[in-house]
């Protein structure tokens, strides 16, 4: 009896580990020229569109000549026309600062002590509120009397208690509940050298430290007081297609006594004032100050807080960089055109099947793809958001257009993330692909998940409830590492993803998070269904 | 024995069997049928939601609100209409298609047709649904008569607009899709296409702060335009009256049904 030994190839094995799968799938992308274009393409349409709207934002007509003279449309110099500049506090950042301020000079170390006996607003109405939450009062140490110069304060807030607040973006909570005559507040501001401690205290006697902050470069001589302000009422609605935003001015009123002074103190007698533009307050209700038998009434309105952008709260004109990343999405439709079709040519060809005897671990082949794709995707979201981030910051300085400042660690952000946004989504793509295997389905589903929640939110299609929530669980909720600028907690704005304001309800990490969810899950279905069907 | 036919039979009788055979292809699709339906389903969904969420507030406009599915469902309408064309690219059937009926034209005129005719009666089905959801639903969200808000009523002539203005503004949208298949062939890239250029206007007219470019920029766009056609409040505030936004989507639809027309006529296929 013989034994027939088996033919075998006298070729040597080639390696047939991960790393050759991965340049196998790599070739495949490569090589394929629509797919690369696409990808180019993704680039400049997010890069263009940005440019675009740089360009068609600081190319701010300025109406038409109120002469009449038949010229038509009269174009004046940037500083003529275009919105206001941008009132920016000590570290750089757009504040708010306008408020009625009763104050002195004080001449080195010392401190200021009042008891508050009430906070009030003028009478509720059904378009206007009486105070806002964050309608405050109190005492206040600032560098100067210019707008935006480095300050501390200990206020009364009609909604959140007694706060220590400095530098517009400081905000420390005190003692909690309203104030009234029957449980008033004391509040006290200590000024060492640089170094500003708040206290509060229910009794005059038992005092609680608040907080204690540095302003940096305090002069000698600062000017130290009492103040009342309050923020506007913004009421939004959001209807199709478009939001009105209405600004009412409140106005604040606090009563004040027993204010006591320690250290030098030059002036003898109170000053009031303005900060910022006079606003003429509520009719009925002017801002201004009343002293009489120690007992002080100062009425003031505005507000002393980091700004926040958007047309939807009054600062329409200064966008900052990550408003001009809108173009993403379009370029995210080129991005998700080719992953689909990275999977579904394989189907459409036959191709998979020569990919599977080759790999017969389905699983590695799926991965393999994932990593290509997400890379080249990661590659070219990082692309599009740097060409964009240059070339719309280019276009402002030529044009004039002044961006709203955003700190580096945000824009870097702002730039990181967009490119994670189009890999992730970009992965997605490549699992609902293989789960469906048909080009058409593919794209439709991942656009009606990403691009079409976005659309509707961003252009206000649908009213502003449902877009936060269609931005909270969607896949669209990752367009969050697309905001460019805090919510702050002590300000009471239109933090809307519409009308302008790109702001989302996730935070940044959230809402990528969120998307990374969705394609683990359609990694894990496509993973079970590429194993378990036949190619 | 059936004679041969003549030229001139053949000439006039080849617009009815192009058209019987497109319909055949179309309505054997199993994917036709789940497409109109979903398109259905999404538009009068997404219409309720917003209905059930709004809240009375100045300047609402009852009619715009509750069509505002239509903005989701044209994607579905999309996609009928570019795989209408990209189907048959993609299984080579195109090629037996041009075999049987030679005139390339008529055979994009008459998958027009079709897929304008089903989407023109998907639509009128989700209009008349949308505008019922939102004469039921609103009165209970507080817009009552006694707000000063009337009943939304295809009696009442802009109302009649805006909803016959919807059906017909999902079918040139699929007109648009179906051009933009001609020229492009792939179905994902048609579809990457297509939705692109309809929800890229908005976002971009949203996000430009110059009211000189917004403008430009609804004015020009297909879908901005297109659903001017929906406006019952604020109409003469708008870049163009509502029939001539619409007017502006149909040139869009036109020329991308030229365009294709001129692909499929001197491309090979």
């Amino acid at each position: 009896m013989t034994t027939i030994t088996p033919y075998r190839s006298p070729v040597q094995d080639g390696p047939d580990g991960f790393p050759q799968l991965l340049h196998a799938e790599w070739t495949k992308f490569r090589t394929v020229r629509g797919w690369v274009i696409g990808m180019i393409v993704a680039i400049l349409v997010t890069a263009g569109l940005g440019l675009f709207l740089v360009a068609a934002s600081g190319n701010v007509s300025c109406g038409v000549s109120s002469t009449g003279g038949g010229s038509g449309p009269v174009r004046h110099g940037a500083a003529a026309c275009g919105p206001p500049p941008l009132l920016q506090g000590p570290a750089g950042e757009p504040v708010t600062d306008s408020f009625y301020f009763v104050r002195q000079p004080l001449t080195g170390n010392g401190s200021i002590t009042v008891r508050v006996t009430s906070l009030t607003g003028v009478p509720p109405g059904p378009m206007q509120p009486g105070l806002m939450p964050w309608s405050k009062a109190g005492i206040l140490i600032k560098q100067d009397l210019s707008q935006g110069s480095a300050y501390a304060a200990m206020m009364v807030t009609s909604g959140n208690g007694v706060r220590m607040q400095w530098n517009y973006t400081g905000d420390t909570p005190g003692l909690s509940g309203a104030v009234s005559a029957a449980s008033p507040r004391w509040l006290r501001l200590t000024r060492d050298s640089d170094t500003i401690t708040g206290y509060d205290s229910t009794d005059g006697a038992h005092w609680t430290q608040v907080g204690a902050v540095h302003l940096a470069g305090l002069p000698s001589a600062v000017q130290a007081g009492l103040f009342a302000t309050s923020p506007q009422y913004i009421a939004i609605s959001t209807s199709f297609g478009s939001g009105n935003v209405n600004n009412n001015q409140t106005v604040a009123t606090a009563v004040f006594d027993h204010v006591r002074r320690s250290g030098a103190w030059p002036a003898i007698t109170w000053t009031g004032g303005d900060i910022g533009p006079a606003t003429e307050g509520i009719q009925g209700f002017p801002q201004g100050y009343h002293q009489a038998a120690g007992r002080f009434t100062v009425t003031g309105s505005g507000d002393i807080a980091p700004a926040i952008p958007g047309p939807g709260n009054g600062n329409e004109g200064h966008e900052p960089i990550g408003f001009f990343l809108a173009g993403t999405v379009a370029g995210l439709i080129a991005v998700i055109v080719v992953a689909t079709m990275f999977m579904t040519a394989e189907y459409r060809r036959g191709l998979i099947r020569t990919t599977l005897a080759v790999s017969p671990v389905r699983g590695r082949v799926l991965a393999a793809k994932a990593i290509v794709i997400g890379s080249a995707a990661f590659v070219t979201g990082l692309a599009a958001a740097v060409g964009t981030v240059i070339v719309a910051t280019g276009e402002a300085h030529a044009s004039g257009y002044s961006l709203w400042p955003v700190p580096w660690p945000a824009e870097l952000r702002l730039i990181a993330g967009t490119a994670a946004l189009v890999a992730v989504a970009a992965v997605l793509t490549l699992a609902v692909a293989t789960m469906v295997r048909r080009s058409a389905a593919a794209v439709m589903l991942v656009i009606v998940a990403i691009v079409v929640p976005y659309f509707l939110t961003f252009t206000a299609a649908v009213p502003a409830v449902i877009g936060e929530w269609l931005l909270r669980i969607t896949p669209a909720a990752a367009f969050a590492v697309q905001q460019s600028t805090p919510r702050y907690h002590q300000v009471q704005a239109a933090y809307l993803p519409g009308l302008g304001d790109g702001f989302f309800p996730l935070a940044p990490w959230a809402g990528l998070a969120v998307l990374c969810g969705w394609a683990a899950l359609a990694l894990a279905g496509a993973a079970y269904l590429l194993r378990r069907r036949d190619a | 024995m059936s004679l041969p036919l003549s030229a001139g039979q053949r000439s006039h009788r080849a617009w009815p069997e192009t058209l019987h055979a497109e319909w055949t292809k179309l309505r054997t699709l199993a994917s036709t049928g789940w497409l109109l339906a979903g398109a259905v389903a999404l538009t009068v969904a997404v219409s309720t939601a917003a209905v059930a969420a709004a809240a009375v507030a100045p300047g609402v406009d009852l009619a715009k609100l509750s069509l505002t599915g239509i903005q989701a469902g044209q994607a579905v309408a999309v996609i009928l209409a570019v795989l209408a064309i990209s189907n048959e690219y993609s299984t080579g059937m195109i090629r037996v298609t041009l075999t049987a009926m030679p005139r390339r034209h008529t055979v994009l005129a008459a998958k027009a047709a079709l897929v304008g005719g089903l989407v023109l009666a998907a639509g009128a089905v989700t209009v008349l649904a949308s505008v019922l959801a939102g004469r039921l639903i609103l009165p209970e969200r507080g817009f009552t008569p006694a707000n000063g808000y009337q009943l939304l009523s295809l009696g009442n002539g802009p109302d009649l607009r805006a909803a016959c203005g919807s059906v017909l503004y999902l079918a040139l949208v699929a007109l648009l899709a179906l051009g933009i298949a001609a020229v492009v062939r792939d179905s994902a890239v048609a579809i990457g296409t297509v939705l692109a250029l309809l929800y890229l206007f908005p976002i971009a007219a949203a996000v430009v702060s110059n009211h000189h470019w917004q403008r430009h920029l609804e004015q020009i766009g297909p879908t901005t335009a297109g659903l001017y056609i929906q406006a019952t409040a604020g109409v003469h505030a708008l870049p163009l009256t509502p029939w001539q936004g619409l007017g502006v989507l149909a040139l869009w639809a036109m020329g991308a049904l030229i365009l294709g027309g001129l692909v499929l006529r001197f491309r090979d296929a």
